[in-house]
């Protein structure tokens, strides 16, 4: 790792190592790989975390707003039914965030860059306090619409074993102190996962399903007010906000902790502190 | 293919010299089946009615804790290390070390299922439906464990590990094995249950050499 690091810096990866096959491929990626080496990702994930923050404190004030304040009260289910500004979208992060991470693990073992590695682990803790979140609002909202904090239903069953897999997947991780085989495990790992979460999906709603359908489907008009529909999707958007900020100013950290050894790290403003 | 076929004799022979480890998996199945009716109560209808869940249970972990054995032993004796090495395609010498390990700790648990499909007094066509998911399912297991064994090969705590890593996995193939017999029961037919077994069979055996592979090459990284 120390011996070449510096080298190592100039090239993100090894597809533009030298024997990469031809200039058009190297221009259709280039933009792709401009900011594939830690180095330039660093900067640019500096620059971008206030955004992202600033607009997720933003969207989170005025999507409760919407959502607390001015959403009309459910006439079956009270004010009860509130939480779904929080449980709705919490569900939406924890699925997308694995397909992230998803993504990023099949960048990372096709083109071997070193960042996708880091940008998985970088998005499993996030991914796992939303799958929580999730439960945890879930079983808030079963209480009093169901009378029960918990039921076997597939969409609970199934977000808990994807809370399962976010564990696996931290718990794999951090077990191998090697960086380079604890990035491709993870990223195999997380693969097989997605290749699996729609299979527990269809399993379990299979299994029985009790939990109200959709609340929101593209191929019919949404079944719920304009107002309640605009709260939902402002958090949603915060949560992305928040998402893509806090897994940026984790990377940031990793790239430092990975990056240790090498010149730049050691000639960064921050760290010569 | 010579390679092949020198793996699949290789670990059988080499787990006939110790018997007792390949017993012991099914021995854990025996003794795991019979906790269950002295902690729920030996009322056969009851029984009768969570048999094939806990049979399929039992079968889980004890297929999960052979796993240890898949690739273990053959990496702290440096002979793992040989096959990655050789000039085979390693996902077909995994797929060997696959087949043995379902022909040692899968099929047993197959072949004991019915007797123990008779302690919890299923009727004989239960436990044939039973034995056929078990047929389709364990092959499936050993597939997606031998992927978690891979990675966690040589971690601290791995045993704890791939139970964490496999047993989410292992949730579709439960749901369908122990849900044919439910099916059955309920007058439904298990017909449905058995295609989707093997639909799941399928890409599992397809995919899980090539990834098993891969991960065994970035553990010798």
């Amino acid at each position: 790792m120390e011996l070449s690091g510096v080298e190592r810096n100039k090239v993100g990866c090894q597809w533009d190592n030298g024997h990469s096959k031809n200039e058009t491929d190297k221009k259709m990626m280039g933009f792709f790989f401009k900011y594939a080496p830690p180095q330039a990702f660093y900067r640019l994930s500096g620059k971008l975390i206030p955004w992202f923050s600033g607009a997720g404190v933003l969207l989170t004030v005025a999507g409760l707003w919407v959502g607390l304040g001015m959403a009309p009260t459910d006439a079956q289910q009270g004010q009860g039914y509130r939480i779904i500004f929080l449980h709705v979208p919490a569900s939406w992060m924890s699925m997308i965030i694995f397909m992230a991470m998803a993504f990023w693990s099949f960048l990372g073992l096709t083109f071997k860059t070193r960042l996708s590695g880091m940008m998985t682990a970088a998005l499993a803790p996030t991914g796992a306090i939303f799958a929580f979140l999730s439960l945890w609002t879930g079983a808030m909202w079963g209480k009093p619409m169901w009378g029960a904090w918990w039921v076997w239903d597939a969409r609970l069953t199934s977000e808990l074993i994807l809370l399962f897999l976010y564990l696996g997947y931290i718990a794999l991780t951090s077990a191998i102190d090697n960086p380079i085989r604890r990035d491709k495990a993870g990223a195999i790992l997380a693969l097989v996962g997605s290749i699996n979460v729609p299979i527990i999906y269809f399993s379990v709603t299979w299994w029985n399903t009790l939990h109200q359908g959709a609340s929101i489907s593209m191929t019919k008009a949404p079944s719920m007010a304009h107002l309640m529909l605009l709260g939902m999707l402002l958090m949603a958007l915060a949560f992305w906000m928040y998402s893509i900020a806090v897994a940026l100013y984790r990377v940031r950290t990793l790239i430092l902790e990975r990056e240790s050894a090498t010149k730049w790290v050691q000639s960064l403003a921050e760290v010569v502190d | 293919m010579k390679a092949f076929t020198a793996i699949l004799k290789r670990d059988l022979r080499v787990a006939m010299h110790r018997k007792v480890e390949v017993l012991s998996g099914l021995f854990f199945y025996l003794v795991v089946a019979t906790l269950f009716p002295l902690a729920i109560g030996s009322d056969l209808d009851i029984l009768r009615r969570i048999a094939p869940g806990i049979l399929w249970v039992g079968a889980l972990l004890s297929s999960m804790l052979t796993l240890g054995r898949l690739f273990e032993a053959d990496w702290q004796d440096g002979s793992l290390e040989q096959l990655v090495l050789t000039p085979h395609n390693l996902s077909l010498l995994v797929f060997a070390k696959i087949i043995s390990h379902w022909t040692l700790c899968g099929l047993p648990l197959v072949i004991l299922a019915p007797v123990l499909g008779l302690m919890f007094d299923l009727p004989i066509e239960f436990v044939l439906v039973l034995m056929g998911t078990l047929l389709i399912g364990t092959p499936i297991l050993s597939c997606l464990g031998a992927i978690a064994s891979a990675l966690t090969l040589g971690l601290r705590g791995g045993g704890v590990l791939i139970s964490l890593l496999v047993l989410p996995l292992f949730v579709p193939v439960l749901v369908f094995g122990s849900g044919a017999v439910e099916s059955l029961a309920a007058g439904l037919g298990s017909q449905a249950y058995f295609s989707i077994l093997m639909a799941m069979l399928m890409p599992a055996v397809f995919f899980s050499p090539w990834a098993c592979a891969t991960a065994l090459r970035v553990a010798f990284e």
